[in-house]
């Protein structure tokens, strides 16, 4: 348990990736069977104790530390789990700590009669930082950010295997994942993946930027504004399967979308655009909602009745892998085309459109097309070689994304913090606002976005120093700023929100330009960015 | 058990300690017309310690430990009306009080102050520790009728774990990253030197490189005999020999730019509040040193249970929770609200 708790300490105050997957990857590689199986179902939310919830740990405390002292305590912390590993009376003895197999077991075995005594006595045997893990791998709310794909990425890199070989092995395999960890770390035989739905990593595509590409080569398709799924169905001889959503990164979330998870009849391995139905312009069968509505599904481990009702999901697909067992990835983009567009009618059309090819001779005539349409469930078009095999990653010359124009409106710099990583230092993330009404009378700034991408490293440096010479407050990390400059910003689109003071919410903001030369009182008012709504 | 208390002085007066008045900006010792920490200039000032919230300059008269006044003198340039106090020696001051420096194992020249009038004794703990420290002698429980306490880390979540334990975290940190730096961001005064004494003790002999802010003090500290080793300028380093070594900062300068001239440093920060994790991802630190100069919760309670005075007044910090549990443990006690004490980067 103290590998683990330490893990777990240096996770939480890591920020890089690729230091977060040598992290994991040493835990791997140097923890003995089958602790590292079950370390790996904690932290990627593998793990579900029903006997221990958090009210469990505020009454265990409330019997130890006095109801005052713990309010004060846990208001300061903020996080039950570590105030109660920090209150928690320190043993007399230097204490004997459990493995994380047997903190498991110890765990799974408790019911809510036996939970009050048998998790004090775990508790007992840790010191403060194997309290603290030991109550967020029993809660389940570890909250730092080890996605599935992640872990798989560190278990490859662990055991120098191939990341596609983890990904094909790992389905179906339930902690501690003896089977695996014996394939990667002592070269057994691979666990079999017969009737498994496997994630396929996906094709993507290069911005088209200055690329000039001869339109007799490529299909034009349009680029909708949902998340990329891949739907994958199989089956064993006897006809049972199962099928799984995978999203871009490789997470299930089929749990998020049963009704699409539960359409799919037949195996095959689809590529599509997951949307909701709505008003906007759409594809064959009806139209799509804008990404604001489709953000109401995301993010759920159980779905409401309701929520299926008022947000229904589909499927607009864009390309099919596999089908009836037979691989089509070796194929030409147009012959994948025929195949998919032949299988639609054994699709229920409630749950699956096809992505329209949109007719353009030339990139000019692509061009005005996409200069057109305002649409709110489109980010652009896309560009795919018609003679091209569906290749996983992103392979230069194949596929093309050329987003539309996006919106500009100028905005005021109000709050600066500094950023992570290679920007760590630098005051790079901006929280910008726009006039709620005329700034000559009174009007004043509201926030309508935070940014930190689209400048230059010169830029960067600029708007850092600019930051430090005209800060008016400091607010912990974030420095209030004179509320001089204007930043014109670029976005996508622009939703009503009640969750911002503006009514607004952007999607993509990046900082296009710094005007330095325009006036604050020149920036735009909200009422311009309200007029740009199209939910 | 509580121990059983018996003031006999207490049976055929009543105390109300009157003679001592805290202020906003200051403890005021009445009859004898001094203020104890004074936040602003006033004729006499008695000063616990070298701090800058509590040791302000432009007093008429400053009584002090050398070691303090000797802190002052460096960062207020003048030491106009300084007078040295000397550990356990009683100072006769006007109104029949007396005033006892006696060590709060804080920092360098740090001190309790002991007042004494009419029979009745009062401490000031100013800041203070219960653990070894090797940069100063350590606090000493004194009796008394009213012990005025600190409380900046006053709420039971803090326990500071045993200083060895976070310098083998430094240490092996520096261990398995030879090709980088630790960037430890820590108070210029007190925590930095006992950072170092403490690396320097267990064995560390490699050069430290010091933030320029952090030279004179530690040059101070070495004026008073404490062995710092060689310690080395980040300014006048090439960036490639800073590699594999200890770098101290002013917490200030963790994020700053300055640190852009080191090699892939790893942030590290000593101090009390990287005890909860949310208080270090805050601050952008990758390694947390739990290392305090102040009681922890632990500290607190043990010290007014070893001190045992009549009243408890408590100061500076989480006041709620210390007379939360003095009244669990039927003391009297009272919170000041004095100005200007939070100790951030502690």
């Amino acid at each position: 348990m103290e590998a683990f708790a330490a893990l777990l300490d240096a996770l939480v105050y890591t920020r890089s990736r690729n230091a977060k997957l040598k992290l994991l990857a040493d835990y791997l590689r140097e923890t003995p069977d089958p602790d590292r199986g079950w370390a790996l179902a904690a932290l990627t939310g593998g793990l579900d104790f029903p006997a221990v919830k958090s009210s469990t740990i505020r009454n265990l405390l409330s019997e130890r530390v006095d109801p005052i002292l713990y309010a004060l305590s846990r208001d300061f912390v903020g996080d039950s789990a570590e105030t109660a590993s920090l209150l928690w009376p320190e043993p007399g003895t230097a204490p004997t700590p459990p493995t994380v197999s047997e903190a498991v077991d110890a765990l799974s075995r408790m019911t809510r009669a036996s939970v009050m005594t048998a998790l004090p006595e775990l508790l007992d045997r840790l010191d403060s930082d194997g309290r603290y893990a030991l109550l967020k791998m029993a809660t389940g709310a570890m909250r730092i950010g080890i996605s599935a794909r992640l872990a798989k990425t560190a278990f490859a890199q662990a055991f120098g295997v191939p990341v596609e070989e983890v990904e094909e092995h790992w389905h179906g395999q339930t902690p501690p994942y003896q089977p695996l960890f014996a394939w990667a770390a002592h070269g057994e035989e691979a666990p079999s993946s017969e009737g498994i739905p496997l994630f396929r990593p996906f094709m993507l595509a290069h911005p088209l930027d200055e690329t000039i590409v001869d339109m007799a080569d490529y299909a034009a398709e349009w680029k909708w504004d949902g998340i990329r799924v891949q739907l994958v169905r199989a089956e064993d001889a006897d006809g049972n399967g199962e099928t799984r959503v995978y999203s871009r990164s490789g997470d299930d979330i089929s749990g998020t979308f049963p009704e699409v998870a539960a359409s799919l009849p037949f195996p095959a391995v689809l590529d599509g655009e997951l949307l909701v139905r709505g008003s906007h312009q759409g594809g064959e069968e009806g139209g799509a909602a804008s990404f604001n509505a489709l953000q109401q599904r995301l993010g759920r481990k159980t779905v409401s009745k309701k929520m299926l009702a008022e947000y229904p999901a589909f499927v607009r697909l864009y390309d099919v892998l596999i089908l009836d067992g037979e691989d089509l990835r070796e194929l030409p983009w147009g012959q994948r085309r025929q195949r998919l567009e032949a299988l639609m009618p054994r699709l229920d059309p409630d749950h699956f459109d096809l992505s329209q090819v949109i007719d353009a001779g030339t990139l000019e005539d692509l061009a005005k097309i996409r200069g057109r349409t305002r649409d709110d469930a489109i980010e652009g078009v896309m560009l795919k070689r018609r003679d091209s095999p569906y290749i996983a990653g992103r392979r230069t010359g194949l596929w093309y994304k050329w987003k539309r124009d996006p919106l500009l409106v100028d905005c005021v710099m109000m709050y600066a913090q500094r950023g992570n990583g290679r920007r760590s230092s630098f005051y790079s993330d901006y929280t910008f606002g726009c006039w709620d009404g005329d700034p000559d009378q009174g009007a004043e700034l509201l926030p309508v976005g935070k940014a930190y991408s689209g400048i230059t490293d010169e830029e960067l440096k600029w708007l850092d120093k600019y930051v430090r010479n005209h800060t008016v407050n400091r607010f912990g990390p974030v420095r209030e700023t004179e509320r001089t400059l204007v930043l014109e910003v670029a976005f996508d689109s622009i939703h009503a929100s009640k969750r911002h003071k503006s009514g607004v919410a952007m999607r993509f903001p990046r900082i296009n330009r710094i005007r330095a030369d325009k006036p604050a009182h020149e920036a735009d008012r909200i009422e311009a960015l309200r007029a740009l709504i199209r939910d | 058990m509580e121990p059983q208390r018996f003031r006999p002085i207490l049976l055929s007066m009543t105390h109300d300690f009157s003679w001592i008045r805290p202020e906003p900006w200051g403890i005021h010792v009445v009859p004898a017309d001094c203020w104890i920490d004074p936040s602003r200039p006033v004729p006499r000032a008695l000063v616990t310690h070298g701090h800058a919230d509590h040791a302000r300059g432009g007093h008429g008269e400053t009584l002090a430990t050398p070691e303090t006044l000797a802190i002052m003198k460096l960062r207020y340039q003048t030491q106009d009306g300084a007078r040295a106090t000397v550990y356990g020696e009683p100072v006769p001051l006007r109104g029949g009080v007396t005033a006892t420096w006696l060590p709060a194992g804080h920092v360098l020249g740090s001190a309790q102050i002991l007042l004494e009038h009419a029979g009745e004794r009062i401490v000031v703990t100013g800041d203070y520790k219960r653990r070894p420290d090797p940069t100063c002698p350590p606090f000493e429980v004194t009796a008394c009728d009213v012990l005025i306490t600190e409380a900046t880390f006053g709420l039971p979540v803090f326990r500071h774990p045993p200083i060895e334990h976070e310098i083998a975290k430094l240490l092996k940190a520096l261990a398995d990253n030879p090709d980088r730096c630790i960037l430890v961001g820590a108070y210029a005064l007190g925590k930095a030197q006992r950072l170092i004494a403490e690396v320097r003790r267990v064995g560390h002999c490699a050069p430290i490189y010091l933030h320029g802010a952090m030279e004179r003090m530690c040059r101070l500290y070495e004026s008073f005999g404490v062995d710092l080793g060689d310690l080395r300028l980040v300014s006048d380093a090439k960036k490639e020999e800073i590699a594999g070594h200890i770098v101290v900062c002013p917490p200030s300068a963790l994020n700053d730019r300055w640190s852009r001239r080191l090699p892939e440093p790893i942030t590290a920060m000593a101090s009390g509040w990287m005890r909860v994790r949310q208080r270090a991802r805050q601050r952008m630190v990758e390694l947390p040193l739990v290392i305090s100069d102040h009681a922890d919760w632990d500290e607190l309670t043990k010290t007014v249970e070893d001190v045992n005075p009549y009243e408890t007044w408590i100061t500076h910090g989480r006041e709620e929770a210390m007379l939360r549990w003095c009244q669990l443990h039927q003391r009297r006690a009272k919170a000041l609200a004095l100005v200007g004490y939070e100790d951030e980067d502690d």
